[in-house]
């Protein structure tokens, strides 16, 4: 019964976004006020439903009704609960239905955040936001419908892969495709624009926090993905170029061009079509990525079981959503006007700079990513492209950038000054060398790739300082403390995501230089050192999980003599599937991390044992959070905070195409743009 | 000597040396082995697989992947390094074998040129279309100047708020 | 104005390339060996251990050498169609058992037929390195000459033994 409820929700989610992806449009291109007006009430109706067909898997899965093939395939009935309910999403259709719901709340976000636009344009926006939805549920429905059923019923579930059965695994996806989804919002900002013909920097102040959202949400997917591969995998590994990391990665980092993109546009009202063509590729490659991970294209440890059936309509699907977009984009675009005048050194340019290697980073490894697939395809042959290329491809590109990151936030809108700009950091630069160079001294051993990555790192750090000390002395009057509170929030959280990207910097390097491995046959009471640390191995013993049984080990460590903590990696078996995990023991620290794997068992009780000293591997995932964080200071800045009860004031700024942009908050005291 | 050993100083004597005996292995916490045989072989085999592919595991290196065929390939390598074959006639035979694919670091051959060299072909091409797109729009675009009104109520409005833009 | 295109048709060749790779199969790696000579082993048969076969001896004829193992879920699939076509004498097929204890290997032709002229044991799995075998099953066309013509990875179907490996034996037969 649940199952048919909820898959006749499905269908009536289905009628809504049909109704929201087309009437609002008409009406708002004919000036229909009733259609326009219906945009709100369907979005929240189509969320609705598809809350009452999500609500209905997650039912099935946690009570277990293995008539549902979904549950059976993806569920047992010794998983516990939480499990039981994450398994909802860890298949294919269960993520599809995931993902459709998370546009739905998105959209009713938009629907309530929105008061202060013009309704057509909410009506446009919401439009397409429901085109895209009715694609992905059409998709459901017809090619991958979780609620498909299973008769006669399975006495017993198939189980949850033993690696999604963990924390990290449960959080990650709906963190991603938030992300995901999210940039369905700049992209409906931007189709919205193009198709009501208006052009102007409106559309980039509007969807700016949307698009800041969805970002800092894509930042901490992905960052999940990668800190659980580290402590789930079992050998210290945290990227590996694998494509369908690269599928996420692909829309982060064109995200974060368009971030900065969005930055330009409102306050200057310069690369307007750029931006508009940023907004459609970043969510174009979201949809590209769940391409790549469904169809069967690639091969990745992280692909779903592929059916080329699906891989055809969502490529379909591709086809018409961001065909129908560019092919509007080359319409439209070459009306948009071309904004203000900028130097060729400028924070303009910089900006522009920093799009340039963040999009040609993109490009190349997207073009990694499916080389492979470009050669079979043409009959060249078959290669791999693995993380050698990409390394030796990302680092090169990406070094400029985060040269340009010290020169950016001090460089002036529309005339900057070179010899300024070198006067002002040449004791940045200085600074920043010296403890590059003298670093790795600290750690043990000099070598050159660490100090160039410090080097990176440390100037970002000292330009920060510098930047900061600089506002302040243009702050006016006032102590320290006063003039630190006058700035704005928006003008911090470009320097703590900064900062957080030096941190991220700062954990890699030192890792990759500094960390040591040791594969080690221990018999119970043997040791072994590393890092100045003393792992002395006392046995394991069988212990028997939930839904599995293991071999536990006990290893104590010993610092200077002293015993700081026991470790207890396990060898678990699970029961369902027969399937083995190894699941490593580690003792986080600020500075390093002490990681133990369990490897195969000896006689007289004796086991191969992994022991990994890793310098600052934390700093990796610590970096990404203060990037996360940057973003959501960015979005809670005052003047998207403030109750704005103005209305659009023609007569103080310029209507011409290219002008400021219109600002709706410009007399309210303290509508800053920060 | 046998009459000494039993005099009390000679019994003294054995008890000192059996204690020191029985007590030297508690003293010595037992240094674990590693695993590889030949820890020198076992540097240069896995530099060697970390730029391999396993091939069952399809997105792994032959390093880091536990697969039972990475463990065959890794014993193979590890044999041929013995017997004092050099690095690259071990990549030769496995990719005699297995082909390309095994190679993690795609080769430099010319169908793989465009994926070596593409992304700074890109670099240098955006770079330059950049530059000249910038220079021709600083010619087309035309910015009214303020007149000294303008001028003014800007000033004002600046030491209004006090340089409050990021 | 043209430039503003420029998006729509990197896509639309993009769109080009996957759409060619939905048809494709990346989990294959077609080998090397083809085309040339294949690898000589010599092991102790399955059935008679004491007695080596060596590939050498299959000089002249046109054979298939099918790795196969008992652990191998995939191979329980094919197995009736090369029981079948054993029986048919179009072709000798020899089986090369692959890391694989005797004791349960012999079981398992015994529950599901032996359709190999002779087995040979490769319990470390080195002949299959030779041969560059990845997987489980896969199996191999030689000709008179002892020159590898094809490769088949996976399971043989139905589809594979009409399409591709029946008619391929046949011209080699000549």
């Amino acid at each position: 019964m649940i199952p048919e409820l909820g898959n006749f929700s499905l269908i009536l989610a289905l009628l809504l976004a049909l109704t929201q992806g087309t009437l609002p449009i008409i009406g708002a291109a004919r000036g229909n006020l009733s259609w326009i007006a219906l945009a709100r009430p369907v979005v929240q109706g189509q969320f609705v439903f598809l809350a009452i067909a999500f609500g209905c898997l997650a039912y099935s899965f946690v009570n277990n009704d293995f008539s549902v093939m979904n549950v059976a395939r993806n569920s047992n009935s010794e998983l516990p609960a939480h499990y039981r309910f994450a398994a909802s999403w860890g298949s294919h259709e269960g993520s599809l239905l995931l993902w459709v719901f998370m546009l739905a709340g998105w959209s009713v976000a938009v629907s309530v955040f929105s008061r202060h636009l013009p309704d057509e344009m909410v009506a446009r926006v919401l439009g397409v936001m429901g085109m895209v939805s009715v694609g992905f549920i059409m998709f459901m429905l017809i090619t991958s419908n979780p609620f498909d059923r299973l008769l006669p019923a399975a006495f017993e579930g198939s189980d949850l892969n033993p690696l999604l059965q963990d924390f990290g695994m449960v959080i990650h996806p709906p963190m991603l495709y938030m992300g995901y989804v999210g940039f369905s919002v700049a992209f409906a900002f931007a189709i919205a624009a193009l198709i009501s013909g208006q052009m102007d920097a409106a559309w980039a102040r509007w969807s700016r926090p949307w698009t800041t959202v969805a970002w800092v949400f894509l930042t901490i997917g992905i960052m999940l993905g990668s800190w659980w591969a580290y402590y789930e995998l079992g050998w210290g590994g945290w990227w590996f170029w694998d494509p369908v990391e690269n599928a996420s990665f692909l829309p982060w980092m064109v995200g974060t061009a368009l971030v900065h993109s969005l930055a330009v546009t409102e306050k200057r009202g310069s690369f307007k079509s750029w931006t508009l063509l940023l907004a459609i590729s970043a969510f174009s490659l979201s949809l590209l990525g769940t391409f790549l991970v469904r169809s069967g294209v690639l091969t990745s440890v992280h692909a779903f079981a592929t059916d080329p059936s699906r891989g055809i309509f969502i490529l379909g699907f591709l086809v018409i959503v961001i065909g129908s977009s560019l092919l509007l984009f080359a319409w439209r675009a070459p009306k948009i006007g071309l904004g203000g005048k900028f130097d060729l050194v400028s924070r303009e340019s910089m900006l522009l700079a920093n799009n340039l290697l963040l999009v040609v980073a993109a490009g190349s490894v997207l073009l990694g990513t499916l080389y492979p697939l470009l050669m079979d395809s043409l009959d060249l042959g078959k290669i791999s492209v693995g993380p050698p290329y990409f390394e030796a491809v990302f680092v090169p590109l990406m070094t400029p950038a985060i040269f340009l990151m010290g020169l950016g936030p001090l460089s002036r809108w529309k005339q900057a000054s070179l010899p300024e700009l070198v006067m002002r950091l040449r004791w940045a630069f200085g600074v920043s060398m010296a403890t590059a160079l003298l670093m790795p001294l600290v750690m043990g051993e000099w070598k050159p790739m660490v100090s160039f990555g410090l080097l990176l790192a440390f100037w970002v750090i000292a330009t920060i300082f510098v930047s900061i000390r600089h506002r302040l002395q243009n702050s006016g009057q006032g102590s320290v403390f006063t003039r630190l509170a006058r700035q704005s929030r928006s003008y911090y959280s470009m320097h703590l995501a900064h900062f957080g990207i030096a941190i991220f910097i700062i954990g890699v390097t030192l890792v990759n230089g500094y960390e040591t491995e040791k594969d080690v046959r221990m018999e119970i009471g043997s040791t072994v050192e590393m890092g100045g640390y003393t792992f002395r191995f006392t046995g394991a013993s069988p212990v028997t999980g939930p839904n599995y049984s293991a071999m536990r080990g006990d290893i104590e460590v010993l610092h200077n003599g002293e015993k700081i903590r026991v470790m207890q990696p396990e060898k678990r078996t699970y029961n369902a599937s027969g399937m083995t995990m190894t699941e490593p023991a580690i003792d986080t620290g600020f500075i390093r991390d002490l990681y133990v794997a369990l490897g195969e068992p000896l006689e007289d009780g004796a086991w191969v044992v992994r022991v990994y000293h890793k310098p600052f591997v934390d700093w990796i995932w610590f970096g990404c959070l203060l990037m996360a964080f940057g973003g959501m200071l960015a979005v809670s800045d005052r003047r998207y905070r403030l109750k704005i009860n103005t209305k659009p004031i023609e007569a103080a700024t310029e209507e011409k195409d290219g002008g400021r942009a219109p600002s709706g908050n410009r007399l309210a005291t303290g509508g800053k743009k920060g | 000597m046998i009459p000494d050993l039993l005099n009390t100083r000679g019994r003294k004597q054995i008890m000192l040396l059996l204690t020191l005996a029985l007590l030297s292995p508690l003293n010595w916490a037992k240094e674990a082995a590693p695993v590889a045989e030949d820890p020198v072989i076992e540097k240069r085999m896995l530099a060697l697989s970390e730029d391999l592919r396993c091939l069952v595991c399809q997105n792994e290196s032959l390093a880091g992947s536990r697969a039972d065929f990475a463990n065959d390939l890794r014993r193979e390598i590890r044999e041929q390094l013995k017997e004092g074959k050099k690095d690259q006639e071990i990549i030769d035979f496995l990719v005699a074998r297995y082909g390309d694919f095994v190679l993690y670091n795609p080769p430099m051959k010319p169908t793989t040129y465009l994926l070596w060299i593409g992304p700074f072909a890109f670099l240098l091409i955006g770079a330059a279309i950049l530059f000249f797109y910038l220079k021709m729009r600083r010619r087309q675009i035309e910015e009214p100047s303020l007149t000294d009104d303008q001028h003014r109520h800007a000033e004002s409005l600046l030491k209004d708020d006090k340089g409050n833009n990021a | 104005m043209m430039r503003f295109l420029l998006p729509l048709a990197a896509f639309i060749v993009l769109v080009g390339f996957l759409a060619v790779g939905l048809g494709l199969k990346p989990r294959e790696i077609p080998s090397p060996l083809v085309g040339k000579p294949a690898p000589v082993f010599q092991s102790p048969r399955l059935h008679e251990p004491d007695q080596i076969l060596s590939s050498k001896d299959n000089l002249g004829k046109v054979w298939l050498l099918n790795v196969w193992a008992s652990w191998c879920v995939s191979c329980r699939e094919e197995h009736p169609l090369l029981v079948e076509l054993s029986k048919s004498g179009i072709v000798p097929i020899y089986g090369l058992n692959y890391k694989d204890k005797p004791e349960l290997a012999l079981q398992w032709l015994g529950q599901y037929g032996d359709p190999y002229t002779v087995s040979v044991v490769d319990p470390e799995g080195r002949i299959g390195i030779d041969y560059g075998v990845y997987g489980v099953p896969e199996t191999y066309v030689i000709d008179k000459d002892g020159v590898i013509r094809h490769k088949q990875i996976g399971p043989v179907t139905i589809e594979s033994l009409e399409k591709k490996i029946l008619p391929l034996i046949k011209e080699l037969q000549g």
